[in-house]
């Protein structure tokens, strides 16, 4: 049980950089979705709510098989650059969190900026406050704070999902841990290690967004 | 569209059973959920510290261990606990257990750990006034519960039980790892046999998504139905 501690804590940098890496994409990508979202031209609405739709209906480990599998048919891609990130399990499995996190976080941010009550941005229309500061220091604070805690859960959730690079080679700390386990056929105190690292992370991403709600946390 | 025909020449048939699967597994696992949900929700609720505790060791680490580590946890551990508890009646042959018990039962902890929460997060927004009033009011524990609480506490928690279904849906195609033929798995073994994974990983993914989609229109209705008078 103790031998295996080193192995599994190096797993938990590549988890680490899985998630965080991801994260910032999917952030990006949401914050994106989430402005085409509240555009007002139908199809761009349509599409952009079709891309969280299907990233939300869909398992997780499909949108990473095809995206390491299916994608290296395609002929044409191989001749392209893209083929040198897509033939990398590490990328592929970045994109497809990416996008899906991507996904989940395009309608947390909907609805936060959803939720501002349109008083707050008439008021400051009528300071004459010019329409860039009210995005970024009216709309943008209000927001976070709105959506700091779907946020949490979504990075929690996030965490979890980065257990599926291990099906396509990569040794994450569940990719190593289930190695351990089918090596030495200790499911259970290979499992409390593993899954104690797991509850450690969660731990820590819950008292951090905690701590960034009472920070954000001025009345609305 | 050949890859699809049913028969010998393509994967129609195959893809509709393991369709099937993944459906049956789901609805055993949400039903094993429910049992769990039953038996931890009075315990997280209890105001007894260790029944309270143990309540919430559970859905605290089923919530934040990975749903493959948990699979793992039972795909290997599931069939040795089992001889275990069989050779202090004196049984030493191996046991194998069916891979869709396992899959349907480590799927159904972790279902049981949202619905739990669910469950829990409806009975508190129970006004008090009902639980007082349907007391002195002397009715008998049956009616207490199936006729008063119950129908209250399914319409809070109906919306989100929905939710807790499409994770179950969702999480039913991680038990591909364990060999049960599910839409999934069966997607593998057709892209495998047909090197053809772009199409078979992209209709897995429209199955899914006629499952969810199908499953929220039918939930949508039973909504409506629970809120009626609201």
């Amino acid at each position: 049980m103790i031998s295996s501690f080193p192995k599994l804590l190096n797993a938990t940098l590549i988890t680490l950089k899985l998630l965080s890496v991801s994260l910032i994409f999917g952030l990006f990508i949401g914050l994106g979705f989430a402005i085409l979202r509240m555009n007002n031209n139908k199809l761009i609405n349509k599409l952009a709510y079709g891309y969280s739709y299907i990233f939300r209906g869909t398992p997780l480990l499909v949108q990473i098989f095809i995206i390491y599998f299916g994608l290296g048919q395609i002929e044409y891609l191989r001749t392209t650059f893209l083929w040198v990130v897509l033939k990398e399990p590490y990328w592929c499995a970045i994109i497809a969190f990416s996008l899906n996190t991507g996904a989940y976080t395009s309608e947390i941010l909907r609805s936060a900026f959803q939720t501002i009550k349109p008083g707050y941005l008439e008021a400051g229309r009528s300071l004459g406050i010019p329409s860039k500061i009210i995005f970024t220091k009216i709309q943008i604070p209000i927001a976070i704070k709105q959506s700091l805690p779907a946020y949490g859960n979504e990075i929690i959730l996030m965490l979890k999902g980065t257990s599926l690079a291990s099906t396509v080679t990569l040794m994450d700390l569940t990719g190593v841990a289930k190695y351990i386990i089918s090596t030495t056929f200790k499911p259970v105190e290979v499992f409390i290690v593993a899954g104690g690292i797991y509850l450690f992370m969660t731990f820590i991403v819950h008292n951090v967004i905690k701590y960034l709600e009472k920070k954000y946390g001025f009345q609305t | 569209m050949e890859l699809l025909y049913f028969g010998d020449k393509g994967w129609g048939d195959e893809l509709f059973f393991a369709t099937l699967m993944t459906i049956a597994v789901s609805i055993t696992a949400m039903i094993i959920g429910f049992i769990f949900a039953a038996l931890f929700t009075p315990l997280k609720l209890s105001n007894n510290k260790i029944l309270n505790s143990i309540g919430n060791a559970y859905t605290t680490v089923i919530r934040g261990v990975p749903e493959l580590l948990v699979i793992y946890l039972f795909f290997f551990g599931g069939s040795g606990a089992i001889m275990f508890v069989a050779s202090i009646f004196g049984y030493n042959d191996y046991i194998e257990i069916n891979a869709f018990l396992t899959g349907s039962f480590s799927i159904g902890i972790i279902s049981g750990a949202y619905s739990t929460e669910v469950f829990r997060g409806a009975l508190q927004s129970i006004d008090k006034g009902q639980f007082e009033a349907a007391k002195v009011l002397g009715f008998n524990k049956y009616v207490y519960f199936f006729k008063i609480i119950l129908p209250q506490m399914l319409r809070l928690a109906i919306p989100n039980l929905s939710n807790v279904w499409q994770i179950t849906l969702k999480d039913t195609s991680l038990i591909s790892v364990t060999g049960l033929v599910e839409i999934m798995r069966q997607s593998y073994i057709a892209a495998g046999s047909t090197r053809d994974p772009l199409f078979f990983y992209s209709f897995a993914a429209v199955l899914y998504l006629m499952l969810t989609f199908l499953s929220m229109q039918l939930l949508n209705r039973l909504e409506t139905k629970y809120s009626k008078g609201y």
